[in-house]
């Protein structure tokens, strides 16, 4: 029996999207092994080294302990919202991976299984190529506030509701400079799909690194200030907020914010790596062997993702906090007019 | 299966207003408005309309009342504060009513088979960035610019309104 090209369609995105969310929630459970093992290595102390072979285990014993924790609510907190909460922020984290390419074209062979005969077929590696890929970047950023905000509010605690407008207030300010900041990279492609974001960088001296410089300082530091991490997590500084609006959260609840904090960080990191970095385009692709090219990509690709995400803990373990008062004048006063002039020399050397 | 998916939308819309409507505390009456802002977005993508869904998304579930939250958050309305006036019911129903009319009306326009959508959907490239772009840059030039200037003398006309009486501090 042939399968029907439509269901087959599906079939193939089905596999690509449980092949990515394994691929993102191993990264994201290594992370934060990572994060532990960088931090010891900056503080020159060992880190968790106990749980397997140099501590490869840990992530597995983390998430074990987590499931065994108590599920604490806190009596005056409204209860529906403080359990979607951590939803609400996890979901929008996932959704960016969608649109991300992490390769080529691949083709798969004609086989059979199970007596179903399956046609060759060509597939790229992305599970879905939007006409507005930046566009909906954007926009899944800006929902995920909402978790932030209103676990936050939901729990009832004055430190955390603190935490939860700290990070409206700042995800809002620093959004309009990671929006604009891409503007020089559109205006250059002319097109906000990503699949021909990463077409116009597939020699190396056109990576938009070396294209829109500033562009990519602009884009990380409001990268940063979007995933709240140091030196913009303000919205769970221990020392004034005692740990911001996840404070009165628990167990997996607790757990899911971290998924995807570190989550929105992968995506972030892939952003990087594929807005600036030439995406799966690598430097000598030519040179390598017809079979192993998209191995050779992909693998580019996650070692540049890989890259930005040392790079996001290297930064936390070596920068103090800013002041909430700097961060807002960094915002608005530094980050949102480099972007609007960015724009404008992109303009003039595209007309030039 | 479009008519599923529209079915689910516009169920989803409905039903979230209604609720909006109903709620007591102003912060799910944000949550649901939310909820109504992104159904109303799925529509949008099923006209192949895929620009105008996203920036949906982005300006009014993003954006906008992220901001509705922020003010709520900030002055802790946890309950709607008394003092409704009086005529808010007959007068939001009468209101409602008078609305209603043409867009029944328009509706029973469409009913009678008085106008067909283009079989070709409006042309390639329909609803994609580059025909909007094109289109306001080119044939809707003068309302955008006049948009632009009006968001700008809002947001001067907002700095101003905040900074007044405090201006002389710290310089």
């Amino acid at each position: 029996m042939v399968v029907d090209p439509m269901i087959l369609e599906g079939a193939i995105a089905l596999v690509k999207i449980g092949i990515l969310l394994g691929v993102v929630f191993t990264t994201v459970a290594y992370l934060t092994f990572m994060e532990r093992r960088v931090s010891a290595l900056i503080q020159d102390r060992l880190g968790p080294n106990r749980v397997g072979p140099m501590g490869l285990l840990q992530p597995l014993a983390d998430g074990i302990k987590f499931m065994w924790k108590e599920e604490f609510i806190p009596a005056s907190a409204d209860r529906k919202l403080f359990a979607i909460a951590p939803a609400l922020i996890l979901v929008p984290a996932l959704l960016i991976f969608a649109v991300i390419p992490v390769g080529g074209e691949v083709t798969i062979p004609a086989f059979t299984l199970f007596g179903l005969q399956i046609q060759e077929t060509t597939t790229t590696l992305q599970i879905i190529d939007l006409n507005v890929g930046i566009l909906y970047i954007l926009g899944m950023t800006s929902i995920a506030v909402y978790g932030i905000a209103l676990g936050g509010w939901s729990a009832n605690n004055k430190f955390t509701l603190l935490g939860g407008i700290r990070s409206s207030a700042q995800m809002i300010s620093y959004e309009l400079s990671l929006g604009l900041s891409i503007v020089g990279i559109l205006m250059l492609t002319g097109s906000l799909q990503m699949s021909k974001i990463v077409a116009a960088q597939d020699t190396f001296f056109e990576w938009f690194i070396f294209r829109q410089p500033l562009a990519f300082v602009i884009f990380v530091i409001a990268a940063f200030a979007e995933n709240n991490r140091l030196p913009f997590d303000l919205v769970e500084c221990e020392q004034e907020l005692v740990g911001g609006y996840h404070t009165e959260y628990s167990s997996m609840r607790f757990s899911m914010f971290m998924i995807s904090e570190y989550a929105s960080m992968v995506a972030a990191s892939a952003l990087m790596a594929t807005l600036f970095f030439g995406g799966w385009h690598m430097p000598f692709e030519d040179q390598v062997g017809p079979g192993l090219v998209t191995l050779y990509q992909v693998a580019g690709f996650l070692l540049k993702t890989g890259f930005f995400l040392f790079v996001y803990i290297w930064v936390r373990w070596s920068l103090p906090r800013f002041r909430y008062d700097q961060l807002m004048a960094i915002g608005w006063k530094v980050l949102l007019p480099l972007a609007l002039l960015n724009v404008v020399i992109t303009g003039i050397w595209m007309l030039v | 299966m479009e008519l599923y998916f529209f079915l689910f939308f516009a169920i989803v819309a409905v039903a979230s207003s209604v609720a909006m409507i109903l709620q007591r505390n102003p912060i799910y009456c944000v949550l649901l408005l939310i909820m109504v802002m992104i159904s109303i977005a799925g529509l949008y993508l099923m006209l192949d309309a895929q620009f105008v869904a996203i920036i949906q998304i982005v300006v009014y579930a993003g954006a906008i009342m992220v901001l509705f939250l922020f003010v709520i958050m900030l002055l802790n309305l946890s309950r709607e504060e008394g003092g409704v006036f009086r005529i808010q019911k007959p007068l939001a129903v009468l209101l409602a009513a008078l609305l209603f009319l043409p867009v029944a009306a328009m509706v029973m326009s469409y009913a009678g088979g008085g106008t067909t959508p283009p079989a070709d959907g409006g042309g390639a490239g329909f609803g994609e960035v580059e025909q909007i772009g094109t289109l306001l840059f080119t044939k809707y030039l003068l309302p955008v610019e006049i948009a632009a200037v009006l968001l700008l003398i809002a947001i001067v006309g907002a700095v101003v309104l905040t900074r007044k009486g405090t201006v002389s501090v710290g310089e």
